[in-house]
């Protein structure tokens, strides 16, 4: 399992996962780089993720949508800040509409993925912060979340408790 | 939706509208620490008593804080269980990065075909 840690902020609504890949730096930042690659590993397989336009360039507007199984439609951008290839890549990941127009009221996170050589391979650190509690309900809600259990369960289990 | 799920949305729009606020998330850890007068919160914001009231009263409405009366003095203390279900979102976003770095982990092997 390449998943080395994990760290869970609360306060400050941050995860942080750490992990081994057994590829050299350049070959795991072509999966980012390529959007081709990139939209095979994104969304889960009951959510799969379509890149239209991806460069990771700073300043850069990439635009995503997922699809999910119901056909619903998810629409997404990132916003390039900086990009230090091979080595790191910042971007802010924000909801848009169908014609890609940032949705101002829904929050957005800020995103920080690092590569670096260890050990013959690459050791990814990948952070995501969100500004609050509403926004990352949101992501969980747009379909990203894996495995059964959904927020709306949990806040459910939370209630009947 | 039944009048229940009506009412579990409420609850849970209470909840995340709670959180959304940095005074009410800083009050809230400080109530989860140990139980806290809402006069001494007040004393640790540069806002008046009654902002303060307000969203101790906002954090009590979404089942996140208690509060009892001891004589004049209402004292305030967290909900732990209803702020774990925060923890619990963070799980779920760990469960979406595990399943992407395993389709990353599998990606990078199709191109890297077993090392003898």
């Amino acid at each position: 399992m390449p998943v080395t840690d994990v760290k869970h902020d609360l306060d400050a609504l941050t995860l942080t996962i750490v992990a081994d890949f057994a590829a050299p730096v350049e070959r795991v930042w072509d999966v980012y780089a390529d959007p081709r690659q990139l939209e095979r590993v994104f969304g889960p397989p009951s959510h799969p993720a379509t890149f239209v336009e991806h460069k990771l360039a700073p300043g850069a507007r990439s635009t995503y949508f997922m699809t999910g199984p119901e056909g619903e439609k998810y629409c997404g951008i990132w916003d390039l800040k900086t990009v230090d290839e091979p080595a790191s890549f910042t971007f802010e990941d924000a909801f848009a509409d169908e014609d890609f127009n940032v949705v101002e009221s829904l929050p957005v996170s800020q995103n920080s993925y690092a590569f670096a050589a260890e050990a013959g391979g690459t050791r990814a650190t990948f952070v995501s912060t969100y500004a609050t509690a509403e926004g990352l309900q949101k992501v969980l809600d747009m379909g990203v979340v894996e495995g059964a259990t959904s927020a709306i369960n949990q806040i459910d289990d939370l209630l009947a408790s | 939706m039944t009048e229940r799920d009506e009412q579990n949305e409420d609850r849970a729009d209470a909840l995340f509208h709670a959180l959304a606020d940095r005074t009410r998330r800083d009050i809230l850890r400080r109530v989860l620490a140990g139980e806290h007068s809402v006069s001494a919160l007040a004393a640790s914001y540069d806002m008046s008593f009654a902002a303060v009231q307000k969203h101790v009263a906002v954090l009590e409405r979404a089942g996140l804080v208690s509060k009892r009366r001891v004589g004049r003095e209402a004292l305030a203390s967290g909900e732990l269980e209803a702020v774990r279900s925060v923890s619990s979102m963070l799980l779920e976003l760990e469960s979406v990065w595990r399943g992407r770095i395993a389709r990353i982990d599998e990606l990078l092997a199709e191109s890297h075909p077993t090392k003898e």
